[in-house]
């Protein structure tokens, strides 16, 4: 008989309160007793829907049923088959468009916790130091990977995995990529991607830092470094600004440069690391995905007296995950719908002191099925801000494509693959994740990873 | 790690050090720089790339002491290494067609030891190299011979007088354009003021005037765009459009606003390290 409680059982998590002021993680996740009570409410369904909304395919009913039984460990294998990070998923994926929205047990009342048994199970596994797996017998073929992000640590595990020696070449001086500079500890603690990176190279494979593919060296070079096939994983981390008036006054950052200097080189412990960073009395916050999120829970952590979201449309179209919208909430931070900037505004020594912003009214639908917004006539109003984050989106790195003769892009700058493999125009160089897409998830850079690394194994090997 | 080769203070404040790198030391050329970073609480900076030996995989570096971070890095020795190490970044310089042509290396400041390369690979490229470099005072003169090497003319200038040639290197500059001295083109390099004064002296004679940019980074590799200028009425990053621009095209008021940002916190961080410092000091004491 499973649990017939409509309701999906809370995690443990810090009180608003105090963690709005602190940089440790928000949830504490389940603990066994919750896990082993969380799972009852799966029914084990036959034809598994739940799987079709996981970009990597993970076999949850089969590890439900484990954790089910209390074999943690087991269940842990059961992941790992298909999801090199599940630690990393079970946080940040947003599971109410993937496997939760596909959950029977959602029809009528909340779908099982499959992002929090997950993560509970790579943290027990985590916990317990469990003995290293086989290493795969090496085929001797080598692969490059550039990019250290969720789509190239997932490439390049499951290629270690097939036999391969993967060496991944990362920019910046941690690998990791948006889950080291992105997403912030209180979301995702960096101690967490460390040991997960681990288990990757526990697999063999190498990483090394400190090396702008596109500078520091060619693919062309990595082909005569004696390379068979390359997997560009380099993600979308150049940033959009809007173009209005006032964006280069000082107190205005991108959310990559604010989150990078706050994740990365830990500028919330200014001046014990060596990196500041400027957060002012009043924050602005232009955008709706996750990375506005984060920029906003991050300034209100920095000290910010008020913290806004200024989004152009309304609640219903933010591409958000919902806990984190919820959970910002809950802290204290603003909603500012239908509203958008025009101008920022600045005094003589060319800091911030405000920002011009219209109301918005929703249109018809656009392109994207979303509703197009249109500017309120006469609506205009100044908002007192010293600090400006704009969160509008990340564009493709042009680096690679500009150094790499014959590599087809998109106008916008995506690279162009075989949707079935991820191979792009040029011979045994493949992509995948935001490299082609545009930013979008971590979970759908690691199926193109996924992908990508089966299309190169039957490539190198003649299948 | 990256390992430190040699050290050599080329005065009280400015010091040359070479670097164990041989993946930069393959792909580097003049204008490009590198990001470093000491330890793991360490900031990343940046410095431009004041010279390289292929066979030897090694990078010259040539820092002035200004912060904590500049101090830190004076404190290590030869055989100590660096956690970070990452370039070459920016783009190449381009110098056109330059042969026989007579062009203007001006160098302010730590600005000389990036002028250097450039005077360098002017002279390779068969160009009439004037060189203009300016001191506080003659003692803390750097890097004369090895200018000297590339410069068919080389002018110092010192703001004291104290070599018999008393002023700014724009006051060097004049000198020779009004004596009617006809350049190809001007590269300046060193602190924004002084760029900013050698563009509005060769804006008029409208000579194509080449700056190399310092605004603040942190990747370096077009991520953030915490190093971004207006150039020509566009937003430019300055790590990979550049760091080199046309000088009548930049907006420099903007840009010396946007370096100015963060001198409270640069302060505080330098005045930690340096009571630090003394502590320790007094502490083996």
């Amino acid at each position: 008989m499973y649990n017939k409680s409509l309701v999906k059982l809370p995690a443990r998590e810090q009180a608003p309160e105090v963690r709005r002021r602190n940089f440790q993680e928000v949830s504490q996740g389940y603990d066994e007793a919750m896990a082993l009570e969380e799972a009852t409410r799966c029914i084990g369904c036959k034809n598994a829907p739940c799987m079709t909304g996981c970009p990597v395919n993970v076999h949850i009913p089969e590890f439900i049923a484990h954790v089910k039984a209390g074999e943690f460990d087991k269940a842990y294998d059961v992941i790992r088959q298909t999801n090199s990070l599940p630690a990393i998923c079970g946080r940040v994926c947003p599971q109410e468009n993937q496997c939760e929205s596909k959950c029977v047990r959602g029809i009528k009342g909340d779908p099982v916790g499959i992002g929090r048994l997950e993560r509970f199970c790579a943290d027990y596994a985590m916990a317990h130091k469990r003995p290293q797996e086989a290493l795969p017998e090496k085929n001797g073929k080598r692969v490059a990977v550039v990019g250290s992000g969720p789509s190239g640590l997932t490439c390049a595990g499951d290629l270690a995995k097939k036999g391969y020696d993967v060496t991944i070449y990362e920019a910046l001086h941690t690998p990791g990529g948006v889950l080291v500079y992105g997403i912030p500890e209180f979301r995702l603690p960096k101690s967490l991607v460390r040991e997960e990176i681990r288990t990757v190279e526990a697999l063999g494979v190498k990483i090394e830092t400190n090396v702008v593919v596109g500078r520091s060296v060619t693919l062309e070079e990595l082909f005569e470094e004696g390379f068979s096939a390359i997997y560009i994983g380099s993600g979308a981390g150049l940033p959009r600004f809007q173009k209005i008036p006032g964006e280069n006054l000082n107190g205005v950052y991108s959310a990559n440069e604010f989150l990078t200097r706050v994740n990365l080189m830990k500028a919330y412990s200014f001046p014990q690391a060596d990196t500041p960073v400027r957060v002012g009395k009043k924050v602005a916050v232009i955008g709706g995905g996750n990375v506005a999120m984060d920029a906003a829970r991050s300034a209100m952590r920095l000290g910010a007296e008020e913290v806004s979201i200024v989004y152009r449309r309304s609640e219903k179209e933010m591409p958000a995950r919902l806990e984190e919208v919820h959970h910002a909430k809950e802290e204290g931070v603003i909603f500012r719908m239908l509203t958008n900037p025009t101008r920022i505004l600045g005094d003589e020594r060319g800091s911030v002191t405000g920002m011009e912003v219209v109301e918005m009214e929703l249109g018809e639908p656009d392109a994207s099925g979303r509703r197009r917004p249109v500017v309120k006539e006469g609506s205009e109003y100044t908002l007192e801000v010293d600090t400006v984050v704009v969160a509008i989106g990340n564009s493709p790195n042009p680096l690679i494509r500009d150094t790499t003769p014959g590599l087809a892009t998109q106008k916008w700058g995506g690279l162009i693959v075989d949707e079935e493999t991820g191979a792009t125009s040029l011979e045994n160089v493949y992509a995948g994740g935001d490299a082609v897409t545009g930013a979008a998830t971590v979970i759908l850079a690691m199926g193109a990873g996924k992908t990508a690394a089966k299309a190169i194994d039957e490539k190198l090997s003649g299948k | 790690m990256f390992k430190i080769l040699q050290k050599e203070r080329l005065n009280d404040s400015v010091t040359r050090m070479v670097i164990q790198a041989p993946r930069v030391a393959k792909k580097a050329g003049p204008g490009q720089f590198i990001i470093l970073r000491i330890d793991e609480n360490g900031e990343r900076i940046p410095l431009t790339i004041a010279g390289y030996d292929r066979e030897q995989g090694t990078v010259t570096i040539i820092f002035q002491k200004v912060g904590k971070t500049t101090i830190h890095l004076d404190e290590l020795e030869a055989g100590d290494a660096l956690l970070d190490f990452v370039g070459p970044l920016g783009r190449v310089s381009e110098y056109g067609d330059v042969k026989g042509k007579r062009v203007a290396v001006i160098g302010g400041g730590l600005g000389i030891a990036i002028a250097y390369p450039q005077a360098v690979a002017l002279h390779e490229l068969g160009a009439k190299v004037d060189v203009i470099v300016g001191f506080r005072n003659i003692g803390l003169a750097i890097l004369l011979d090895e200018l000297q090497a590339a410069a068919e003319n080389l002018i110092v200038m010192t703001d004291d007088g104290s070599n018999g040639d008393k002023g700014f290197v724009t006051d060097a500059l004049k000198r020779r354009l009004d004596a009617g001295v006809q350049y190809e083109q001007v590269i300046a390099i060193g602190p924004m003021p002084m760029m900013r004064a050698v563009c509005e002296m060769t804006r008029p004679a409208k000579i194509h005037t080449v700056v190399s940019m310092n605004p603040i980074m942190i990747d370096g590799t077009g991520m953030c765009g915490g190093c971004r200028l207006t150039v020509g009425g566009e937003t430019k990053f300055a790590c990979v459009d550049g760091p080199e621009f046309d000088g009548h095209l930049v907006d420099f008021d903007e840009a010396m606003k946007r370096s100015r940002m963060y001198s409270e916190e640069e302060k505080l961080s330098k005045e930690k390290h340096v009571c630090r410092m003394k502590e320790a000091a007094e502490h083996v004491q």
